[in-house]
């Protein structure tokens, strides 16, 4: 049976015959409609980010200055101070983080794309790392509770680090196998016809090669952790003093600031909030912006 | 492929590397999670400044900070580090030996003392009051009965216009707005002591929910410390919950003026609350509490708050500076009280506490 | 590129070859370097195994004593009551299901009209570039800042309008009460906005992966954009669509900060969207830190919860994805 809509339109000969739709016709209104709809939704869905955004630069942007970063969290209702010992104590437990967590899911990663292929302990080990992506960073939080705070004996930076870790693993072990994977198959047997033995295949040319997917996938873990919050509420907990070298203190973050002074009916802490906020998605966005220069700049093969 | 030989090196040498990377970090501390044993953590170095890790109560959190900041100030060599996380989570931490000292409001129950091995000291530092603060625009003064304010809090009086509000403060123009409670969402001395003083107003209170730090509320939303319970008043049209004085004080929310057992309307104030406080008489082991304080002039809901430390330190430096650190709080510290809204211990008082702080070692 | 050893030049003499120095075979120690470095790599590899076994074996054995103690009836209670040890999840369950499938209907809907545009060319390749860089920044924004963006801005702005619906259509269970501050929709919101960019990026890929040949062949027929997007791409790219819905749930599941600051902390469920009320995650940060012994047991009970529902949720997702793309490349 002839289909309606599919039915070709009959014009006579003599006039040009045109394909473009009347907006007349029901289902072009329909189309255009839809389409309008459509767009209209997705600026929806774009606002949130300007409305964070705009927040961020007004209301943060009003307390950024130097002492901003060179002075500590003050108490509460006291006027002043900064947020110098929660930006340190990010970088710190960030940084040691990506240190644990990096040789690990590194490493792991290369086993996965040289050595496990489509073996079944690969295949197990690809999927616990895929569903470790998954887990709530709370019960990351409760894990290293478990194991390191209690053990210590106290809150700390190297306990907020190993919750932080294992939030970061995964994503640097997925990644990673992805970039080891790219690396062409004739750079590697050309080293091979040479006399090289696996592991200096791996070393010396998959992964120089395949650094800029590495690094991408570091740098977006990193992202990710500087903005969690959970994981360090109760293993580092918070700190009013800069860091001085003690792994096994208590120490600040900017994550945790924006949470306490979030909920805070002091309007300076609120204000502190918002600044540490601006400091800490700057960070983030500069880290993705970077990650995603660095994954479109080398191809060279 | 691999083979068992490949496997079986692999676990044991990572297993061998977690052991040993854990194996570095341990002190000498409680052995498993379960074991709630009160020495402290091992010492830290000599030279440098002792470190002083505190947390608990958000009570007096921000007398305290002003507090150790000051002191920390004149004593270059003594840091204290105080995080306020509610009492129960001070508690906790405390007993376990996570952290140095704890605070409280709710000083520590026998159940919480025992579990400490006993190895517990509380010490009154300072006091305050709670007061239900409110978020009534156009309305500056709140008179509430006890039946008012009781019935707010067991969810029967829904509507700032019911009747029972509106007979206290005859000529204000009550709306007719639904009435948001505000309440604790963790474990808080602040709520023990509020639930005290209710189960003590109301019969009904005292069997359901009761009290506790943390307890069933029939309704509301919670708030994350004294600060969130404030903060979600502050922006919450229609808001009533209960904080500590200095919350409401230092940001101008408005309290309710409460009756007391004598039948009198009393707006909070230190004075109010040192009258209140004046007929608290403190045992031997510095626990004492008034759930519902008689007198004409008495601020009904008062409450001292509690450091806990230990009775004996592992680390002797630590107790050292710990107990030169209190000595300064109920000394000097106390001058600083009333100018952050806190009501300075009465003069028997610190001495007696002072008394206990000298056992510490 | 890294390579140091250049390509051997063309050498006639074998022996020669096997003595110079750019092509040999291994020496003694670079063989036994070979053994040590694929052991560790195995090592590491296993690692990542004894990790996930190890987190979820803790949070079991903690949980082991408060399962055995309340049983089944741990998850229809509603009590949370430390005091005499009275605990129940159900509330947080609910909570926990309701803002999650609430956030997925909003951002799911909004991600896949959001990879519409994005991949149908509705809009100037450099515009679409744009967008796409917008959508990616939304999950770079950290969960707490969203939850301090919600308190100050979000709440406040969807409180009039709830004022509104509430007092209009009150009688719908979803409008039964009043916004006051926090409470499931706002939290439910925020939750949307953040699970948007990995639904928009997964639905992306899959309706790139339709070929485009099948929907030539629909214009050529003289379906108009629309139809082909529903009769030919939707269908095709469904299988991806779906995995990116459940991946989106898994993470909606997981989520804590942005609940904890704006969900209410509430131990009562209903249909109202702006009654407050709890969530696994939310309730977990706020009680864990001050739990005694008996309640730390009721809570790694609800943390074990917790892990079954998002690991349920995230293998289903995982899994779907799997087998759809593996239908894809049959069909391409």
């Amino acid at each position: 049976m002839a289909n309606p809509t599919m039915t070709p339109r009959l014009v006579p000969v003599s006039s040009p015959v045109s394909f473009r739709r009347s907006m007349g016709e029901r289902r072009t209104l329909g189309n255009t409609a839809l389409t309008v709809a459509a767009v209209g939704l997705s600026l929806i869905a774009m606002f949130p980010l300007f409305s964070v955004l705009y927040m961020l630069l007004v209301k943060g942007g009003a307390l950024l200055s130097p002492s901003l970063f060179s002075e500590l969290t003050p108490g509460a209702g006291m006027d002043g101070g900064g947020i110098g010992n929660a930006v340190l104590g990010t970088l710190v437990v960030v940084a040691l983080s990506t240190g644990l967590a990096l040789p690990l899911g590194f490493l792991g990663a290369v086993y996965l794309a040289e050595y496990g292929g489509e073996s079944k302990l690969a295949t197990v080990v690809r999927f616990s790392a895929k569903v470790l992506t998954g887990l709530p960073s709370i019960l990351a939080g409760v894990f290293a509770y478990a194991t390191v705070v209690v053990l210590t004996g106290s809150f700390s930076a190297f306990a907020g680090a190993c919750a932080m870790a294992i939030l970061m693993i995964p994503t640097v072990m997925l990644t990673s196998e992805s970039a080891l994977r790219g690396v062409p198959s004739k750079m590697k047997m050309a080293a091979f016809g040479m006399g090289a033995t696996r592991a200096q295949v791996i070393l010396q040319i998959v992964i120089p090669t395949a650094i800029p997917g590495i690094l991408t996938g570091v740098m977006l873990a990193l992202a990710r952790a500087m903005g969690e919050t959970a994981p360090l509420l109760f293993t580092a907990l918070f700190s009013d003093y800069w860091f001085d070298g003690k792994l096994l203190q208590p120490v600040a973050s900017l994550s945790v600031l924006i949470y306490n002074f979030a909920g805070s009916p002091f309007e300076h802490q609120v204000a502190l909030a918002w600044a540490a906020s601006l400091v800490l998605v700057s960070i983030v966005l500069v880290l993705n912006v970077t990650a995603q220069i660095v994954t479109r700049r080398p191809q060279e093969h | 492929m691999i083979s068992g030989t490949h496997t079986g090196a692999a676990i044991a040498l990572f297993v061998g590397l977690v052991f040993s990377a854990l194996g570095c970090d341990k002190k000498e501390s409680p052995p498993a999670a379960d074991s709630a044993a009160a020495a402290v953590v091992a010492p830290a170095p000599a030279a440098g400044p002792v470190t002083l890790t505190g947390s608990g109560a958000s009570f007096p959190a921000p007398l305290y900070s002003r507090w150790f900041r000051e002191f920390g100030e004149k004593n270059k060599d003594i840091r204290v580090n105080y995080q306020s996380t509610g009492s129960g989570a001070g508690i906790k931490a405390f007993t376990e030996g996570q952290t140095d000292f704890g605070a409280s409001d709710a000083a520590m129950s026998d159940d919480e003392i025992k579990a400490a091995k006993d190895n517990v000291i509380l010490l009154p530092m300072t006091a305050g009051n709670i007061v239900l603060a409110y978020n009534l625009e156009g309305v500056p003064e709140l008179k509430l009965s006890r039946e008012a304010y009781a019935g707010i809090f067991l969810g029967e009086i829904k509507h700032w216009d019911d009747p029972k509000i509106v007979k206290t403060n005859p000529g204000v123009k009550l709306p007719k707005l639904d009435i948001s409670v505000v309440h604790r969402s963790d474990g808080s001395g602040t709520t023990f002591v509020f639930t005290q003083h209710l189960a003590a107003i109301s019969e009904k209170w005292k069997a359901k929910p009761g009290v506790g730090k943390s307890v069933d509320w029939p309704v509301g939303v919670g708030g994350a410390k004294n600060d969130g319970v404030a903060a979600q008043i502050h922006q919450t049209p229609g808001a009533i919950g209960y904080i500590e004085f200095a919350f409401a004080a230092s940001t101008k929310q408005p309290m309710a003026a409460l009756e007391n057992k004598a039948g009198k309307f009393i707006v909070p104030s230190l004075k109010t609350s040192a009258t209140a406080l004046a007929a608290v008489e403190l045992p031997a082991d510095l626990r004492a509490w008034v759930t519902d304080p008689g007198g004409d002039e008495s601020y009904p809901i008062v409450t001292y708050t509690w450091i806990l430390a230990h009775k004996k330190y592992d680390d002797k430096a630590k107790a050292t500076a710990l107990k030169s650190v209190l000595k300064w709080c109920l000394t000097d510290g106390q001058k600083l009280s009333e100018s952050l809204f806190y009501i300075p211990l009465p003069d028997a008082v610190s001495a007696t506490v002072l008394k206990a702080v000298d056992t510490i070692e | 590129m890294a390579t140091r050893k250049t390509t051997a030049t063309a050498n006639p003499d074998l022996t020669e070859a096997f003595r110079s120095p750019v092509s040999r075979p291994p020496t003694a120690w670079q063989k036994g370097f070979d053994v040590a470095f694929k052991n560790v790599a195995y090592a590491f590899g296993v690692g990542v195994v004894l990790l996930l076994a190890g987190v979820v074996f803790e949070v079991m054995r903690h949980a082991k004593t408060a399962i055995a103690d309340y049983g089944f009836g741990f998850i229809t209670s509603s009590v949370w009551d430390a005091n005499n040890g009275h605990f129940g999840i159900l509330p947080e369950i609910v909570g926990t299901l309701y803002t999650s499938f609430l956030a997925l209907a909003i951002g799911g809907f909004l991600g896949v009209t959001v990879a519409l545009v994005l991949s149908q060319g509705f809009v100037p390749r450099r515009v679409e570039l744009i967008m796409k860089n917008v959508i990616e920044l939304l999950a770079a924004v950290p969960s707490v800042v969203y939850g301090l963006w919600g308190i100050f801005v979000l709440i406040p702005a969807v409180r009039g309008p709830s004022g509104w619906f509430n007092e209009h259509l009150g009688s719908i269970p979803f409008f039964s009460t009043r916004l006051s501050g926090p409470g499931v929709f706002p939290a439910s919101l925020v939750l949307s906005i953040m699970i948007l960019p990995t639904v928009t990026a997964i639905s992306r890929e899959a309706m790139a992966a339709v070929p485009p040949r099948l929907a030539a062949a629909a214009y050529g027929l003289g379906a108009t954009r629309w139809e082909v997007i529903f009769r030919v791409t939707l269908p095709t790219a469904v299988g991806g669509i779906f995995g990116a819905l459940v991946l989106g749930l898994g993470r909606a599941l997981g989520e804590t900060m942005a609940l904890a600051m704006l969900v209410g902390n509430a131990n009562v469920f209903g249909w109202s969207l702006f009654s407050p009320g709890n969530t696994l995650a939310a309730l977990l940060a706020n009680h864990f830190p001050e739990a005694g012994k008996v309640e730390v047991g009721a809570l790694m009970y609800a943390a074990f919860v917790l892990m079954l529902i998002t690991l349920a949720v995230n293998a289903l997702g995982s899994f779907i994805m799997l087998r759809t793309t593996r239908e894809l490349k049959g069909l391409g």
